[in-house]
């Protein structure tokens, strides 16, 4: 085949695309030009990454051997995404490095990986939509002449790469005509392409209908038989228990174990191993009085709702929200914030009917929003931390209806800095020097300035260390012990148990059940949340 | 504490140098560059001069002014130069029908707002890009331009029209004291009012601001208005200096204000932007312009040297960004 051939020259060629082996000077020659072959094992050595401020892996060692399929688990959050990341040299490492076969290596760049015959196939594809599936396989270095495109040899390299894995893809279509479950196949043949003997999965089948799913665990299951090492995220079990052979679990970064019989494993003990650890109480909470219902929800249904939702928060209480990434829980809260608009249903605030039309309704009501993407939607990261806390509630503070007054300005912005602890040099700082978790406090303060009765707060401790995380967690408690209805989405199951009174779990785009605090488990709020299997 | 004391407009952080020549490093090289013109270029320092290179900024000034807070709030509008050209034909018509100066005014002003609003209303409301709204009304406002007038020229009569051009107070031509006023007044809007603010946060992030209770359609639409009220104005002064409504004046114009924003230190992508980096801008183009002309430079060489300075600073603002 051709395509090898051209692989061969590029990786001979003083190009980029040359790994930096860990081996000493003598191995370098071999170890550089040597191409990950069948039959060799992918060995992760101590891999550790921090992010300023954050650690999020340490010390990851395990093995996956050829010829298997190897899950990785754990809750959001605990490092399998930033694995994976290294692994298709998205990220380097900060300590610790990779081994396949004989050769250690780490990558740092996507073209290190790839050239390694590594294969990462994420949530969201990496394909063009608007370009041919000819010109997506083989994007990068499709054939030409003088720089001049061989369409015909293009559409022949590209059926050649298809076959046997979806012959039925027609290489001229435009790939966004494809379905999803289509493209990834084409995702798939492009990693085969390019003789990837390593192939890592991320949630493949989070969008794929029964069938394709089918048709995917058929792919797998001939790229296992023949000897290629692929690795699995997945959270559902059933996948899990269908087509792999073994199971690493992660936690908080770290590694927990890895199951290598699957036969002698049940589904409990798994999710037990992906829950279960030490709380250092960093949640203080306290129990707190409540003073009737604050905000009632009725039958809501809009985009990102599959059922109907009701319920309802009291004053004075801690409402949590679980569920997987996609569960729908954002999508509520942005229904709840105004920022959508409902299809159906109805909202209530101390009684009182309420119809939100746009974000300042929801403001003007009371209700107050710190989104989830804090650097899109939260903060105006060129503008002062002044500025950010000031943006909201300046507008009731101004004379003639649009004079401000410097002396609110810098009273109202030293008060928040102050009584949250905001660590900045000034109120002056540009806001996006400052730390997630002094950004995040920088949003409550914005919040805190104004009139508030229901306080939403979307995956607020994401991404903050633990310091801050408790300082969070100890202004929810101070909001809700002044009455104020708070409602926390997080996918963290320690901090929704450790701060809630009580607990909603969504699944799908639905409520799936209600926990009261007495009675959160971790596996229960887990069961709630796995998404039952389609089709 | 240091916290109490720091302004809120207007950050200081003490001794922090980076900060300050982030600030004020244009201004500081548009001084720079007068010092060295008022050196070595004989007749620069004239009254004459600088009479004439204050005239220069003003319509330029003028309409730079509101154009930063388009450019603030991450948009963009190349109508103005049609609307200077179409306000000031409409000023001239109005007054040849109606000899009313009060009249003929109103109306170039009237029309300026008008197009400001459509251009406001179908980018915040109707989200169509900025570029394309405004090039879609540049060419129908300068096709109305031509229409009212025929084509042609149109004469002013009414001596008292000629004030906003060509008028003095206290030995300061008019052109030059609206200029200032503008700088003045824009500078303390964007700073100093909700409106200023929001444009701002709407330009660094307009989710967020939206998020935080902004009226982000609405202020997007203000500021057209503004703009589209204010290039008006400009007309209406560049009409009394020629003492005629001219259909084809201002080509191009619209991308001369862009330049000196740009120049001077605001960004396109919104977010970034003070009345200093404008007036800076400003200064820049119009004394080297003005130095060149001195110096009998070909214009067909001054379009290479201002594109060549316009890219160096742009380019240079991007390194000290790394």
């Amino acid at each position: 085949m051709n395509r090898a051939i051209h692989w061969q020259a590029r990786r001979d060629g003083p190009s980029p695309a040359v790994p930096r082996p860990v081996t000493e000077a003598g191995d370098l020659e071999t170890a550089m030009f040597e191409q990950a072959r069948v039959g060799e094992s992918l060995r992760f050595h101590g891999i550790g990454k921090t992010f300023p401020g954050v650690c999020a892996l340490s010390e990851i060692s395990f093995v996956a051997r050829p010829g298997t399929v190897h899950a990785l688990m754990g809750e959001n959050g605990a490092g399998k995404s930033t694995l994976l990341k290294i692994l298709g040299g998205a990220y380097a490492p900060s300590s610790g490095h990779l081994q396949i076969g004989e050769r250690q290596m780490t990558f740092r760049s996507a073209a290190e990986s790839i050239a390694n015959g590594v294969a990462v196939i994420h949530q969201e594809l990496h394909l063009v939509p608007e370009m041919s599936v000819a010109e997506n396989l083989l994007l990068g270095h499709l054939p030409a002449r003088f720089g001049l495109v061989n369409r015909r040899a293009m559409l022949r390299q590209a059926r050649e790469v298809l076959k046997g894995l979806a012959d039925e893809i027609d290489p001229a279509a435009r790939l966004g005509s494809l379905s999803l479950g289509q493209r990834q196949l084409v995702e798939i043949a492009k990693a085969m392409s390019r003789n990837a003997h390593v192939i890592a999965f991320d949630e493949p089948t989070s969008s794929l209908s029964a069938r394709e799913i089918d048709r995917l665990m058929t792919i797998i299951a001939r790229l296992r038989d023949e000897g290629r090492v692929v690795l699995y995220v997945s959270h559902r079990m059933e996948e899990i228990f269908r087509i792999c052979d073994a199971v690493t679990v992660f936690k908080d970064g770290r590694f927990v174990r890895t199951f290598e019989d699957m036969q002698a494993l049940t589904h409990d003990q798994l999710v037990t191993c992906m829950v279960g650890r030490d709380i250092e109480d960093i949640y203080n909470y306290r129990p707190r009085e409540q003073h009737g219902e604050a905000l009632r929800v009725d039958g809501l249904l809009g985009p990102g709702l599959q059922e109907p939702v009701s319920f309802a928060v009291n004053k004075g209480e801690v409402l949590g929200f679980f569920g997987l990434v996609g569960a729908g829980r954002t999508e509520l809260l942005r229904l709840l914030a105004g920022l959508t608009r409902s299809s159906a249903g109805s909202l209530a605030l101390d009684g009182q009917p309420l119809t939100l039309a746009s974000p300042r309704d929801a403001i003007a009501a009371g209700i107050l929003l710190c989104p989830e993407d804090r650097k899109k939607e939260g903060i105006v990261p060129l503008a002062s931390v002044a500025e950010n806390i000031n943006i909201g509630a300046r507008s009731r503070h101004t004379r003639l209806g649009c004079l401000l007054q410097g002396r609110w300005e810098r009273d109202n912005a030293v008060r928040q800095i102050r009584a949250l602890s905001i660590k900045t040099p000034s109120p002056a700082q540009q806001i996006l020097y400052l730390s997630g978790g002094n950004q995040q406090k920088a949003i409550l303060g914005r919040w805190l300035s104004m009139p508030m009765k229901v306080l939403l707060l979307d995956e607020p401790t994401r991404g903050i260390d633990i310091g801050a995380k408790a300082e969070i967690y100890q202004i929810i408690h101070d909001l809700a012990a002044e009455g104020i209805a708070v409602i926390v989405v997080s996918s963290d199951l320690m901090e929704v148990i450790g701060i809630s009174d009580r607990i909603l779990v969504m699944s799908e785009g639905a409520i799936t059940g209600e926990v009261p605090r007495e009675q959160a488990e971790e596996s229960r709020l887990l069961q709630l949340a796995l998404p039952r299997s389609r089709g | 504490m240091a916290i109490q004391e720091t302004t809120l407009a207007a950050p200081r952080q003490g001794l922090n140098m980076r900060r300050f020549l982030d600030d004020w490093a244009m201004l500081l090289a548009a001084l720079g560059i007068f010092l060295l013109s008022a050196l070595f270029i004989d007749n620069f320092l004239s009254p004459l001069n600088m009479r004439g290179l204050g005239l220069a900024i003003s319509t330029v000034g003028i309409a730079a002014c509101t154009m930063l807070f388009c450019l603030a709030s991450g948009h963009f509008d190349l109508s103005v130069g049609s609307v200077i050209a179409c306000s000031g034909v409409v000023a001239a018509v109005v007054m040849r029908d109606t000899e009313s100066v009060f009249l003929g005014v109103s109306a170039a002003l009237a029309l300026g707002l008008a197009v400001g609003m459509v251009n406001g209303i179908v980018i915040a409301k109707l989200r169509i890009n900025a570029l394309i709204t405004t090039l879609a009304t540049m060419q129908i406002v300068r096709g109305l331009a031509y229409i009212f007038s025929n084509g042609k020229a149109v004469g002013v009569m009414q001596e008292d029209f000629f004030v906003f051009g060509n008028g003095q107070l206290l030995g300061v031509p008019v052109p030059i004291l609206i200029t200032i006023l503008c700088f003045i007044f824009f500078g303390w809007l964007l700073n100093y009012t909700t409106y200023g603010r929001n444009t701002m946060a709407i330009g660094g992030n307009q989710e967020a601001a939206l998020l935080a209770g902004v009226r982000v359609d609405r202020t997007k639409i203000v500021i057209f208005a503004v703009h589209g009220l204010i290039g008006a104005l400009a007309g209406v002064v560049l009409a009394s200096r020629m003492t005629s409504g001219q259909p084809m004046i201002g080509q191009g114009f619209e991308l001369t204000v862009i330049s000196a924003c740009v120049l001077g230190g605001v960004s396109l992508s919104g977010g970034i932007g003070m009345m200093r980096h404008v007036i800076a801008g400003v200064l820049i183009l119009a004394i080297i312009e003005n130095a060149m002309n001195l110096k009998n430079i070909d214009t067909f060489y001054q379009y290479v040297i201002r594109g060549t300075i316009l890219l160096l600073a742009v380019i240079i603002d991007r390194l000290k960004q790394r």
